[in-house]
Protein backbone atom coordinates (compact mmCIF):
# COMPACT_ATOMS: atom_id res chain seq x y z
CA UNK A 1 0.00 0.00 0.00
CA UNK A 2 1.01 3.70 -0.44
CA UNK A 3 -0.16 7.24 1.12
CA UNK A 4 -1.62 9.58 -0.99
CA UNK A 5 -3.50 12.80 -1.09
CA UNK A 6 -7.37 12.56 -2.48
CA UNK A 7 -6.82 15.94 -4.73
CA UNK A 8 -9.79 15.31 -6.95
CA UNK A 9 -12.71 13.05 -8.53
CA UNK A 10 -13.35 11.43 -11.51
CA UNK A 11 -16.53 11.25 -13.49
CA UNK A 12 -17.09 8.97 -16.13
CA UNK A 13 -20.87 8.75 -17.72
CA UNK A 14 -19.86 5.89 -19.84
CA UNK A 15 -18.28 3.03 -18.03
CA UNK A 16 -17.77 -0.56 -17.18
CA UNK A 17 -21.59 -1.43 -15.74
CA UNK A 18 -19.62 -2.95 -12.09
CA UNK A 19 -18.07 0.67 -11.82
CA UNK A 20 -21.45 2.10 -11.63
CA UNK A 21 -21.78 3.23 -7.93
CA UNK A 22 -18.45 3.34 -7.57
CA UNK A 23 -16.41 6.66 -6.45
CA UNK A 24 -13.27 7.24 -8.37
CA UNK A 25 -10.48 9.90 -6.78
CA UNK A 26 -7.34 11.52 -8.24
CA UNK A 27 -4.77 10.76 -6.06
CA UNK A 28 -1.13 12.33 -5.92
CA UNK A 29 0.97 9.58 -3.54
CA UNK A 30 2.80 10.82 -0.91
CA UNK A 31 6.59 10.05 0.78
CA UNK A 32 7.33 9.62 4.52
CA UNK A 33 7.64 13.72 4.87
CA UNK A 34 4.51 14.44 3.65
CA UNK A 35 5.28 15.40 0.16
CA UNK A 36 4.42 14.02 -3.73
CA UNK A 37 5.76 10.92 -4.75
CA UNK A 38 5.84 10.04 -8.25
CA UNK A 39 2.85 9.75 -10.86
CA UNK A 40 -0.96 10.66 -9.96
CA UNK A 41 -3.26 8.12 -10.53
CA UNK A 42 -7.27 7.12 -10.36
CA UNK A 43 -7.90 4.43 -7.53
CA UNK A 44 -12.09 3.21 -6.31
CA UNK A 45 -13.19 4.24 -3.07
CA UNK A 46 -14.01 1.84 -0.98
CA UNK A 47 -13.46 4.22 2.73
CA UNK A 48 -15.45 7.09 2.10
CA UNK A 49 -12.78 9.65 1.27
CA UNK A 50 -13.17 13.10 -0.01
CA UNK A 51 -11.02 15.53 -1.22
CA UNK A 52 -8.36 16.82 0.46
CA UNK A 53 -8.19 13.82 2.67
CA UNK A 54 -4.71 11.70 3.33
CA UNK A 55 -5.30 8.20 2.39
CA UNK A 56 -3.92 4.83 2.26
CA UNK A 57 -4.64 2.62 -1.00
CA UNK A 58 -4.01 -0.63 -2.27
CA UNK A 59 -2.69 -1.83 -5.98
CA UNK A 60 -3.56 -5.05 -8.16
CA UNK A 61 -6.29 -7.50 -7.61
CA UNK A 62 -6.76 -6.80 -4.44
CA UNK A 63 -8.16 -3.54 -5.25
CA UNK A 64 -11.60 -5.33 -6.31
CA UNK A 65 -11.56 -7.17 -2.98
CA UNK A 66 -13.41 -4.53 -1.01
CA UNK A 67 -16.78 -4.17 -4.15
CA UNK A 68 -17.17 -7.81 -3.54
CA UNK A 69 -19.30 -9.97 -4.53
CA UNK A 70 -19.24 -7.33 -7.76
CA UNK A 71 -15.73 -7.47 -9.07
CA UNK A 72 -14.94 -4.03 -10.45
CA UNK A 73 -12.08 -3.81 -12.98
CA UNK A 74 -10.19 -1.25 -10.49
CA UNK A 75 -6.16 -1.86 -10.18
CA UNK A 76 -5.63 0.76 -7.19
CA UNK A 77 -8.44 1.04 -4.17
CA UNK A 78 -8.35 3.30 -1.30
CA UNK A 79 -8.81 0.91 1.81
CA UNK A 80 -8.13 3.49 4.76
CA UNK A 81 -8.29 7.79 6.03
CA UNK A 82 -4.99 8.51 7.47
CA UNK A 83 -5.22 9.92 10.77
CA UNK A 84 -1.07 9.94 11.09
CA UNK A 85 1.81 8.92 10.84
CA UNK A 86 5.53 9.28 11.86
CA UNK A 87 8.59 8.72 10.11
CA UNK A 88 12.11 8.22 11.83
CA UNK A 89 10.71 9.65 15.15
CA UNK A 90 10.05 13.42 13.44
CA UNK A 91 7.05 14.56 13.82
CA UNK A 92 3.56 13.08 13.10
CA UNK A 93 1.92 14.62 9.93
CA UNK A 94 -1.18 15.38 10.72
CA UNK A 95 -4.44 15.15 8.38
CA UNK A 96 -5.13 17.41 5.88
CA UNK B 1 10.27 -10.83 -1.66
CA UNK B 2 12.55 -7.68 -0.93
CA UNK B 3 14.49 -5.90 2.35
CA UNK B 4 13.57 -2.71 3.74
CA UNK B 5 13.68 -0.84 7.05
CA UNK B 6 10.70 0.41 8.75
CA UNK B 7 10.18 4.48 9.18
CA UNK B 8 7.60 4.30 11.29
CA UNK B 9 3.98 3.86 12.50
CA UNK B 10 0.11 5.23 10.62
CA UNK B 11 -2.50 5.04 12.47
CA UNK B 12 -5.86 5.00 10.66
CA UNK B 13 -8.99 4.67 12.89
CA UNK B 14 -11.52 4.45 9.10
CA UNK B 15 -10.33 1.67 7.16
CA UNK B 16 -11.58 -1.14 5.61
CA UNK B 17 -12.74 -4.03 8.17
CA UNK B 18 -10.06 -6.87 7.30
CA UNK B 19 -7.71 -4.03 8.61
CA UNK B 20 -8.71 -4.37 11.92
CA UNK B 21 -6.50 -5.73 14.46
CA UNK B 22 -3.20 -5.41 11.90
CA UNK B 23 -0.87 -2.81 12.49
CA UNK B 24 0.45 -0.89 9.85
CA UNK B 25 4.27 0.52 9.12
CA UNK B 26 5.61 2.82 6.73
CA UNK B 27 9.13 1.03 5.48
CA UNK B 28 11.14 1.90 2.91
CA UNK B 29 12.95 -0.48 0.98
CA UNK B 30 16.88 -0.68 0.54
CA UNK B 31 18.72 -2.26 -2.22
CA UNK B 32 21.94 -3.62 -2.10
CA UNK B 33 24.40 -2.04 1.08
CA UNK B 34 21.33 -1.11 2.26
CA UNK B 35 20.91 2.07 0.29
CA UNK B 36 17.34 3.39 -0.22
CA UNK B 37 15.74 1.93 -3.27
CA UNK B 38 12.32 3.33 -4.41
CA UNK B 39 9.52 5.33 -2.68
CA UNK B 40 8.55 4.08 0.66
CA UNK B 41 5.14 1.78 1.29
CA UNK B 42 2.84 0.90 3.56
CA UNK B 43 2.46 -2.58 4.51
CA UNK B 44 0.80 -4.93 7.30
CA UNK B 45 3.14 -6.32 10.07
CA UNK B 46 2.71 -9.81 10.77
CA UNK B 47 5.83 -10.27 13.05
CA UNK B 48 5.70 -7.39 15.36
CA UNK B 49 8.51 -5.23 13.88
CA UNK B 50 9.73 -2.29 15.11
CA UNK B 51 10.72 1.61 13.80
CA UNK B 52 14.85 1.22 12.22
CA UNK B 53 14.30 -2.49 12.55
CA UNK B 54 15.68 -4.23 8.94
CA UNK B 55 12.91 -6.24 7.64
CA UNK B 56 11.70 -9.18 5.05
CA UNK B 57 8.50 -7.93 2.62
CA UNK B 58 6.35 -9.80 0.43
CA UNK B 59 5.02 -7.22 -2.14
CA UNK B 60 2.23 -9.39 -3.46
CA UNK B 61 -1.67 -9.65 -2.91
CA UNK B 62 -2.10 -13.41 -2.13
CA UNK B 63 1.17 -13.62 -0.50
CA UNK B 64 0.39 -10.75 2.19
CA UNK B 65 -3.07 -11.73 2.83
CA UNK B 66 -1.44 -15.42 3.28
CA UNK B 67 0.30 -13.57 6.06
CA UNK B 68 -2.96 -11.82 7.88
CA UNK B 69 -4.28 -15.46 7.76
CA UNK B 70 -7.13 -13.44 6.27
CA UNK B 71 -9.20 -14.55 3.06
CA UNK B 72 -10.24 -11.68 -0.04
CA UNK B 73 -8.24 -8.86 2.27
CA UNK B 74 -7.39 -5.49 0.15
CA UNK B 75 -4.02 -5.87 0.73
CA UNK B 76 -0.69 -5.75 -1.48
CA UNK B 77 2.55 -5.98 0.71
CA UNK B 78 3.40 -7.51 4.29
CA UNK B 79 6.04 -7.59 6.73
CA UNK B 80 6.45 -11.29 6.94
CA UNK B 81 10.49 -11.16 9.24
CA UNK B 82 12.67 -9.44 10.93
CA UNK B 83 16.35 -9.77 9.37
CA UNK B 84 19.57 -10.52 11.14
CA UNK B 85 21.65 -10.10 8.61
CA UNK B 86 21.76 -10.32 4.84
CA UNK B 87 25.10 -12.07 3.45
CA UNK B 88 26.12 -11.55 0.15
CA UNK B 89 29.84 -13.20 -0.67
CA UNK B 90 31.51 -10.92 -3.41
Amino acid sequence: MQVALVIGDVVATRKDASLSGVTLLVLQPLDPEGQPAGRTLVAADAAGAGVGEQVFFVRGREAAFPFFPVEPPVDAAIVGIVDHWSAEGAAPASRA
Amino acid sequence: MIVGRVVGPLVATHKHRKFEGSKLLLVQPLGEGDVPRGPALLAVDTVGAGVHEKVLLVLDGKAAGDAMRKKAAPVDAAIVGIIDYVDIPS
